[in-house]
């Protein structure tokens, strides 16, 4: 068990409980779907980018308590961030469930999202942590096109 | 000669007629003796692939230690006798699926490839824009996009026969969609997303009736249940190797030999042709006409050795000793709170695919696989089912005969560990 502890830490089992950010967003002006094929994991996340920062963030989508977990809590850390942050943060949370050790950065920065840490220990989910992710940054980066973790 | 009939026909068969002893089965499978994550595995993924006995292990290593050459093409003495294992694996499974002739057993890389032969070759040839097909709501993938791309080219019609809550196809609808214009029926013996055994035999009868061909898709059939295609009296049948102790790579379809004689080559390449000219060129004659290149030669030696195998046990032992335990895996997963099984049709098979309230199947995959349990989390490539049940997945223990009550004991404890972490 305490291997999957380390994967399903309090905090991601109380995420994954309860979504926060968890509905459409009203008045969204950028908006992306994301799936992961394998697990028929689905997403849609909602921002409001004003003057290149996250006034809002928000999605929908069903998936594993990990995909939950981590688009509750991606969410959470990007109100009032810039995209360059965000674009950042990606990075960073990237180098961390995948364990790419050739990868800088501060851990301090992930804050909340360090609970993830564990995922790298579990190949098969990495991409449930990450599909949010891949779907934010389709998001800030516009496009419309359907994110696929394949 | 003789090292081809000790390969094929005098596997060491467990059992005699007595009662079905799980312990001594177990044994012929090395791989299920070790651990994982520190806890005895406990495999319960057996509708994705089947693990293999000893005496299938045993028989590619003495193919390729003793017997590897080409086939059908050398003078020489290997070749002979690779060329003699090869045709001995095709007799085997013409017994074991009771066809009648060895010349309607063809040898692709799987169930897949059967159903797209058949797709391409039988249904480019005869399909035209406005026919049918009729295909179930629990179809695997592959029993849906080869008849997709043929109605697309076609300009044909695929039709859906309609399941109910228990997972079950609705005969007065399948009925109803049999038309004049139907010109094939597409069905899966079992389904491996819900288990259902669907009743085949009547559904062949009722295509026939209007003159219509009929293919079986067996994957999760042959290891599980007596098939026997003549009496089904079904037009094709397909299987895959590697769901029935057999190696990956190698499967089977079966087609009467009527239909196969006027259908045009699958694949050209060398084996399938008679004589090649620039101008022309003779196709072989049956089953060498649809296999084309070298073959999977080792496939489907071990193929024949794990065929050998299941009949040495009993296809009606199996059947039998799987149902009992079907039967008690159903009540320890139906003692579970929030469980709900996907698939509780009548005649079942093997499989207990099941939503936990509150817990997405992927968890519930990775909390079981800690505990040693080997479990499929997903759509099992049966998307149209998930939405038929409203679920985006489900988690599936898929059963087999060497597998144990202790074992779903173990799965139920496992779940009971899976609710504790996420209540």
């Amino acid at each position: 068990m305490s291997d999957l502890r380390e994967l399903y830490q309090e905090v991601i089992l109380d995420h994954n409980r309860r979504p926060r950010n968890f509905q459409k967003l009203e008045g969204a002006n950028r908006t992306a779907e994301g799936y992961n094929p394998l697990c028929g994991d689905q997403i849609t996340v909602y921002l409001r980018l004003e003057d290149g920062v996250v006034r809002g963030v928000s999605f929908e989508g069903s998936g594993c308590a990990i995909s939950k977990a981590s688009a509750s809590m991606m969410t959470a850390a990007l109100k009032g961030k810039t995209a360059a942050e965000a674009a950042t943060l990606f990075k960073a949370f990237h180098a961390m469930v995948t364990a790419d050790l050739g990868a800088t950065f501060d851990p301090l920065e992930l804050g909340k999202l360090a609970a993830f840490a564990g995922v790298h220990e579990f190949p098969i989910r990495v991409k449930c942590a990450t599909l949010p992710w891949h779907t934010l940054r389709a998001a800030l980066a516009g496009g419309q096109e359907t994110v696929s973790t394949e | 000669m003789r090292a081809t009939h000790e390969m094929t026909a005098s596997v060491p068969l467990p059992g005699a007629s007595v009662a079905f002893d799980v312990d001594r089965v177990r044994k012929d499978f090395p791989l299920l003796r070790q651990q994982v994550h520190g806890k005895p595995l406990v495999y319960l993924d057996n509708a994705a692939t089947s693990q293999k006995p000893q005496a299938v292990i045993d028989t590619l290593t003495r193919y390729y230690a003793e017997e590897n050459s080409n086939v059908h093409r050398g003078v020489h003495l290997l070749s002979e006798r690779a060329t003699e294992a090869y045709e001995a694996g095709r007799a085997t499974v013409q017994r074991f699926l009771n066809a009648a002739d060895t010349r309607e057993i063809i040898f692709v890389r799987g169930a897949t490839e059967g159903i797209n032969l058949v797709a391409q070759s039988y249904g480019r040839a005869s399909i035209k824009p406005g026919d049918e097909i009729i295909i179930s709501w629990m179809e695997h993938h592959s029993n849906i996009v080869p008849w997709q791309m043929l109605c697309e080219e076609k300009g044909a019609v695929l039709r859906v026969i309609p399941i109910n809550e228990d997972g079950e196809v609705l005969l007065d609808e399948y009925a109803r969609l049999l038309n004049p214009r139907t010109k094939f029926v597409a069905l899966v013996h079992v389904s491996n997303a819900l288990g259902t055994i669907n009743p085949v035999k009547r559904m062949i009868e009722m295509a026939h009736r209007q003159r219509v061909p009929v293919l079986l898709d067996g994957a999760q059939a042959v290891a599980h249940l007596p098939v026997d295609v003549r009496a089904l009296d079904c037009d094709f049948y397909v299987f895959s190797g590697h769901k029935a102790l057999g190696p990956t790579g190698i499967g089977i379809l079966y087609g009467k030999a009527a239909f196969l004689e006027d259908m045009p080559p699958y694949q050209g390449g060398g084996d399938m042709i008679l004589s090649v000219t620039f101008e022309k060129t003779r196709y072989n004659t049956l089953p060498y006409k649809f296999e084309a290149g070298t073959p999977h030669i080792a496939g489907v030696v071990g193929l024949g050795a794990a065929l050998d195998y299941l009949r040495g046990i009993g296809l009606d032992r199996i059947a039998a000793y799987e149902q009992a335990l079907l039967a008690y895996g159903t009540d320890v997963l139906s003692a579970i709170p929030g469980l709900r099984l996907i698939g509780t049709a009548k005649e079942k098979a093997s499989v207990l695919s099941f939503v936990i309230e509150g817990i997405h199947a992927h968890d519930i995959g990775t909390i079981l696989d800690q505990e040693g349990i080997a479990i499929r989390a997903g759509h099992h490539c049966a998307m149209p089912v998930m939405q038929r049940f409203g679920v985006p997945a489900t988690a599936r223990a898929s059963l087999v005969f060497y597998n144990t009550r202790g074992e779903l004991d173990a799965l139920g404890r496992a779940i009971g560990k899976a609710i504790e972490l996420f209540s």
